[in-house]
């Protein structure tokens, strides 16, 4: 793991074309999205608190992201990471 | 249905009624292209109700049932095709120099999550002010090529008389490189305190490094290979450069990969640059980024070889890799690892192993996945024996 890189090389990781937009959520989003698909938090896949994405957008543990992924087969489509420590 | 028909009745927005009913429940690239298909023609409110009932039927019906064993039919998909692979390691990738690991040796690094490729490569595209400059793309390219004291060095002798080491610079190298002599003067200086490196009076490309002290012949070996392994300009890990010409622009084509230093240089365009090291991708541009490409790599090994295979089950196996925010292989120290049975595990790989460490620490199976219901001869919980019935005598009705 490279060591801590500056705000300005982390903004450079979101503009990159592999990296799809991450959004926090706010904590009523977040309890939306798990009582809609009745799940735990732990549940949604992870996002780590170390991801460079996560910390360009300062998603702390506890928080849920919504991506935007591209998808060859559906055109866009909208998943969550719940960010976890690590 | 999309024959031209009576030009509107009544006032409507074809988009926004699609959007209305079919936004939420139907893939994006359906709402798009249907949008665009029926603002190609005009279509009465009622046909319209009638096409977008028609496509929510027919997504529903094409929609994966809950319960439906997709894993194993994403293994199957992928398993299938992959035993007609050829057994052929290496293919060269358009350029003589450079060759590629494809076919099953890469697929399986691929699922193996291995921390190197054995074939790292870096496809480097420059910002779109330069891309289309040759003396550009050479400059960048000498800039991040890798070239230490042992590129350039055409011999290195030691002389004990003198004390001192002799290094015959190689000409063609040096201008290949784009180093002068001074540059390697400067560098094995820094590193050696206790000498002095200058130029050779009788050749302008001989450097000769004068030691104070006499030189240790049991050393001797180990100082001469430090000063060969000296750095003299590059970027580490990049071993081999080559300007390749694709479309409009220049694409530098990379032996090796570091992705946090590359992105850093000026002439670069950091939104595109692309490595096949799917790890080194996780660290630097984090999981989503590790995910996309491990599907495109994926698809590429598949592609290549002539196999058609859903790229819906190459994203699953993406998918169930990336879960826990790193890449994880497909395998007992990965995926295999995260099941919270016992008995899955112990019936995968290293079956003693498993059991003796799940009865040391009293680990409880609860029967609840597909492999354990089949060593204890349950109805696997696939399909339609994924429901139950569940009674609370407790429940009062009303009434």
């Amino acid at each position: 793991m490279p060591g801590k890189r500056s705000l300005q090389d982390l903004s450079k990781v979101l503009e990159h074309e592999l990296v799809p937009k991450h959004e926090v959520l706010s904590v009523e989003e977040g309890l939306e999205i798990l009582r809609r698909y009745g799940i735990k938090p732990e549940q949604l896949p992870w996002l780590r608190a170390s991801d460079p994405v996560a910390r360009a957008i300062g998603a702390k543990p506890g928080d849920i992201v919504r991506i935007y992924r591209r998808s060859p087969t559906a055109g866009e489509i909208v998943v969550y990471r719940y960010v976890v420590p690590g | 249905m999309t024959s031209p028909s009576i030009s509107d009745v009544g006032s409507f927005n074809a988009s926004d009624l699609i959007e209305k009913r079919l936004g939420a429940r139907v893939p994006r690239s359906v709402v798009e292209e249907l949008k665009a298909v029926v603002t190609k023609y005009s279509i009465s409110k009622e046909q319209l109700d009638k096409i977008i009932s028609e496509v929510e039927k027919e997504v529903e019906e094409n929609t994966i049932d809950p319960g439906e064993p997709v894993g194993m039919v994403a293994a199957q998909s992928i398993g299938e095709p992959s035993t007609q692979m050829t057994l052929r390691t290496f293919h060269y990738a358009g350029v003589r120099e450079l060759n590629v690991t494809l076919g099953l040796p890469r697929l399986i690094e691929l699922v193996d999550a291995k921390k190197t490729p054995s074939t790292p490569l870096t496809y480097v595209y420059l910002k779109p002010e330069y891309k289309n400059s040759r003396e550009k793309a050479i400059e960048v390219a000498r800039k991040i090529e890798m070239t230490r004291v042992l590129n350039v060095a055409l011999r290195i002798d030691v002389d004990f008389f003198n004390n001192s080491i002799n290094i015959l610079l190689d000409r063609d190298m040096l201008e290949d490189k784009g180093v002068e002599v001074e540059d390697v003067i400067k560098v094995i200086q820094k590193s050696l305190k206790k000498a002095r490196v200058t130029k050779s009076e009788e050749n302008p490309y001989e450097v000769v490094i004068q030691f104070e002290e006499p030189i240790d012949p049991t050393k001797v070996e180990r100082l001469r290979e430090k000063i060969l392994g000296l750095k003299i300009k590059g970027v580490k890990g990049i071993n081999k450069v080559i300007i390749q010409r694709r479309g409009d622009e220049y694409v530098l084509v990379c032996e090796g990969s570091n992705l946090s230093e590359l992105m850093q240089i000026e002439e670069i365009d950091y939104r595109r640059i692309r490595t096949n090291n799917v790890k080194e991708v996780e660290e630097v541009l984090g999981i989503e980024a590790a995910r996309a490409l491990l599907i495109e790599e994926i698809m590429n090994v598949l592609e290549e070889q002539g196999l058609e295979v859903d790229i819906r089950h190459v994203m699953l196996v993406a998918d169930m890799m990336t879960r826990t925010g790193t890449v994880k292989q497909i395998g007992r120290h990965g995926v295999m690892a995260i099941k919270d049975s016992p008995l899955a595990k112990a019936a995968f790989e290293v079956t003693v192993k498993n059991l003796v460490n799940s009865a040391v620490r009293g680990e409880i199976d609860k029967v609840t996945g597909i492999t354990e219901s089949v060593i204890v001869g349950n109805y696997i919980p696939v399909g339609t024996s994924k429901v139950g019935i569940v009674f609370n005598p407790h429940i009062k009705i009303e009434g």
